[in-house]
C-alpha cells in the first residue's frame, strides 16, 4: 500500500477525472473527453472503469468488482485485488454491501440504493460510430440532436428480422437530450438505466467519460409501433429458480445439454442462501 | 489558529481529504439540492472553507481561475498559487471562477462551451451568506420529484439552464456547507 499513492494514480490525474466526471452529471450523457493514462492492465480489461473508480473511491469505501454479473471472474478478482493493494479499501461480493461497485456489461439485479455509485466499463462509448466512423462527423450529430441515423438502424433490424434485433448495448436518450451507449449491458438491463444511485462510465482506450445521475430519465429508443421490450431467456435459473433475472446459457457436454444460471452470481447466491432451489440443485442435492 | 500564510492551510493529508472532498463536490453536482459538508483546508478570507476546499480538489495548473471581486486578494491569490500553481485569469476565460454572486456577475461574461464540446464550460463557486433548501424549486436530473435551494438569482439561472445542453455549471457555498446547481436543472419560483 505504501508503494502507491492512494488509488494508484497521482493526484492531478485524479483532478483531472474529477473534472470529467463533474462536467459528464452537469450534461447527462454526453461523453466528456479526458486524458486517459496507461493502466497496469490492457485496454478492454476496464481501463476507463478503473481511472473513474481510482477517481471516486475513498479509504472507507466497500468495493465490487462484476463482469458479466459474476464477482468470481478474472477480470473481477484482478480488479478488485488491485484497489485492496492500491487503495487499503475493503471489497465485498455482496451487492447491498457496496458502496462502490464497478461493473462489465451488466447492472446488478438487486435495485441499487442512494448511497450507492456505479461504475461501468464501456469499451466504445459512441452509440453512432457503428454508423459514421468519423468523430468529427458524430460529434455534430450529437450536437444537432440528429439521431435519425439511429432510428434508421433501428427500422433495419425490423425490416430485416422483424423485431429489433440490438440485445446488447441497446441504445438509449438520456433527458430528452443526448443518446447515449448503455455499456454492453444485455437490454434487459435497460430499464434499470434509470435508478437511484449514481451511474458513472468510462472508456479509457476511447478516453471518454459520462453520467446518468440519479432519477434521471432515460429511454430506450424504440418505435410506436415497435416498442422496447427488455428481453431474457425464457427459462428458470436452473439453481435459484429465479424467474426476474438475467440468465446465462452453459453447454454441459458434447450431448448438447444445457442449464440457464443467473449471471449476477450473488443474487443466485442469496437466493440459494434463502432456501430457493432450482432444477439440477435439487438434482444435486439428491 | 496559527498565523495564517500563503503557505498554511492546504490539506494535510491530499489523497485522502481530495477524496472526500470530490465525494461531497460529486454528490451535491450530482443531486441538486443537496447539502454537504466540505472541510479539509483553511483557505484565507474572505474564502469560505468550502470553496478553498473545493478549489483545491479541482484545480491546478491546467485551470484557470478566476477571482472575483472581494476574492481577488493578495492573500488569496498567492495562497491558491502556492496551493495549486492554477493561473490566475479574466472571467471571460476562466475554468473556475469563485466569488460572491454581486461580483461574479453577470453571466454572459463566462465560457458556456461549445455546441460540440459543451463541457468547455465555466464552474462558477458561488459564496452565499446563507445555503438552505428552501425557494426555489427544482426539477431534473438527479433529482426526484422536486427539491429546493436557495438561488441567488432566479431569472439569471433559468436563462443559464435554458441554453442547455450549454452553459455554465455553480457550486454554492457558506462556510463549510456546498450544494450545487448544474445547468441541467429546471428552476421555478412558487406558485
Amino acid at each position: 500500500m505504501s508503494e502507491y499513492n492512494f488509488a494508484y494514480l497521482d493526484e492531478q490525474t485524479k483532478r483531472m477525472i474529477r473534472r470529467a466526471i463533474l462536467k459528464g452529471l452537469a450534461v447527462p450523457g454526453y461523453q466528456v473527453p479526458f486524458a486517459s493514462r496507461e493502466m497496469p492492465m490492457p485496454y478492454g480489461w476496464g481501463t476507463g472503469g478503473v481511472q473513474v473508480s481510482a477517481a471516486t473511491l475513498t479509504p472507507e469505501d466497500t468495493f465490487k468488482v462484476i463482469d458479466q454479473g459474476a464477482d468470481d471472474t478474472t477480470n473481477a478478482v484482478s480488479i478488485r485485488k488491485f484497489f485492496e493493494n492500491t487503495a487499503g479499501v475493503s471489497t465485498t461480493e455482496e451487492t447491498e454491501k457496496a458502496t462502490v461497485i464497478q461493473t462489465r456489461h451488466r447492472i446488478p439485479e438487486a435495485k441499487l440504493r442512494e448511497d450507492q455509485i456505479i461504475v461501468y466499463q464501456v469499451p466504445i462509448p459512441e452509440p453512432l460510430r457503428f454508423l459514421e466512423p468519423r468523430e468529427t462527423e458524430t460529434r455534430k450529430m450529437h450536437s444537432l440532436e440528429e439521431y435519425g441515423l439511429m432510428h434508421v438502424k433501428l427500422y433495419e433490424d425490423i425490416s430485416q428480422h422483424g423485431a429489433i434485433s440490438t440485445a446488447y448495448a441497446y441504445p438509449v436518450k438520456v433527458s430528452g437530450r443526448y443518446v447515449m451507449d448503455p455499456s454492453p449491458i444485455p437490454k434487459f438491463d435497460n430499464p434499470k438505466l434509470e435508478m437511484d444511485a449514481i451511474q458513472l462510465f468510462g472508456a479509457g482506450r476511447e478516453q471518454r467519460i459520462y453520467a446518468v445521475p440519479p432519477h434521471t430519465k432515460v429511454v430506450s429508443l424504440d418505435f410506436e409501433d415497435y416498442p422496447f421490450e427488455a428481453t431474457k431467456a425464457n427459462h428458470l435459473c436452473d439453481l435459484c429458480g429465479a424467474e426476474d433475472s438475467y440468465l446465462d446459457e452453459v453447454i454441459m457436454d458434447d450431448a448438447g445439454n444445457r442449464m440457464f444460471v443467473c449471471s449476477d452470481t450473488d443474487y443466485c447466491r442469496s437466493r440459494r442462501e434463502t432456501g430457493h432451489v432450482g432444477r439440477l440443485a435439487e438434482e444435486n442435492a439428491a | 489558529m496559527a498565523a495564517q500564510t500563503q503557505f498554511s492551510g492546504g490539506f494535510q493529508n491530499a489523497p485522502v481529504q481530495a477524496a472526500h472532498a470530490f465525494r461531497a463536490a460529486m454528490t451535491v453536482m450530482a443531486r441538486p439540492g443537496e447539502i454537504r459538508t466540505l472541510m479539509g483546508t483553511e483557505p484565507p478570507a474572505p474564502l469560505s472553507m468550502a470553496a478553498g476546499t473545493l478549489l483545491l480538489t479541482l484545480c491546478d495548473p491546467e485551470t484557470k481561475v478566476y477571482l472575483a471581486g472581494d476574492a481577488d486578494t493578495d492573500a488569496v491569490c498567492k495562497w491558491l498559487t502556492f496551493h495549486t500553481g492554477a493561473p490566475i485569469v479574466s472571467a471571460g476565460n476562466a475554468d473556475f471562477a469563485v466569488g460572491t454572486w454581486g461580483a461574479l456577475g453577470p453571466l454572459n461574461a463566462y465560457r458556456i462551451g461549445t455546441p460540440e464540446y459543451p463541457d468547455r464550460s465555466a464552474t462558477l463557486i458561488v459564496e452565499c451568506d446563507q445555503l438552505e433548501q428552501s425557494g426555489a424549486i427544482l426539477s431534473g436530473p438527479g433529482i426526484k420529484d422536486t427539491a429546493r435551494l436557495s438561488l441567488p438569482d432566479v431569472p439569471a439561472l433559468q436563462y443559464n439552464a435554458m441554453l442547455y445542453p450549454l452553459g455554465c455549471d455553480f457550486f454554492f457555498t457558506c462556510g463549510d456547507k456546498i450544494a450545487a446547481l448544474p445547468r441541467s436543472t429546471q428552476i421555478r419560483t412558487e406558485g
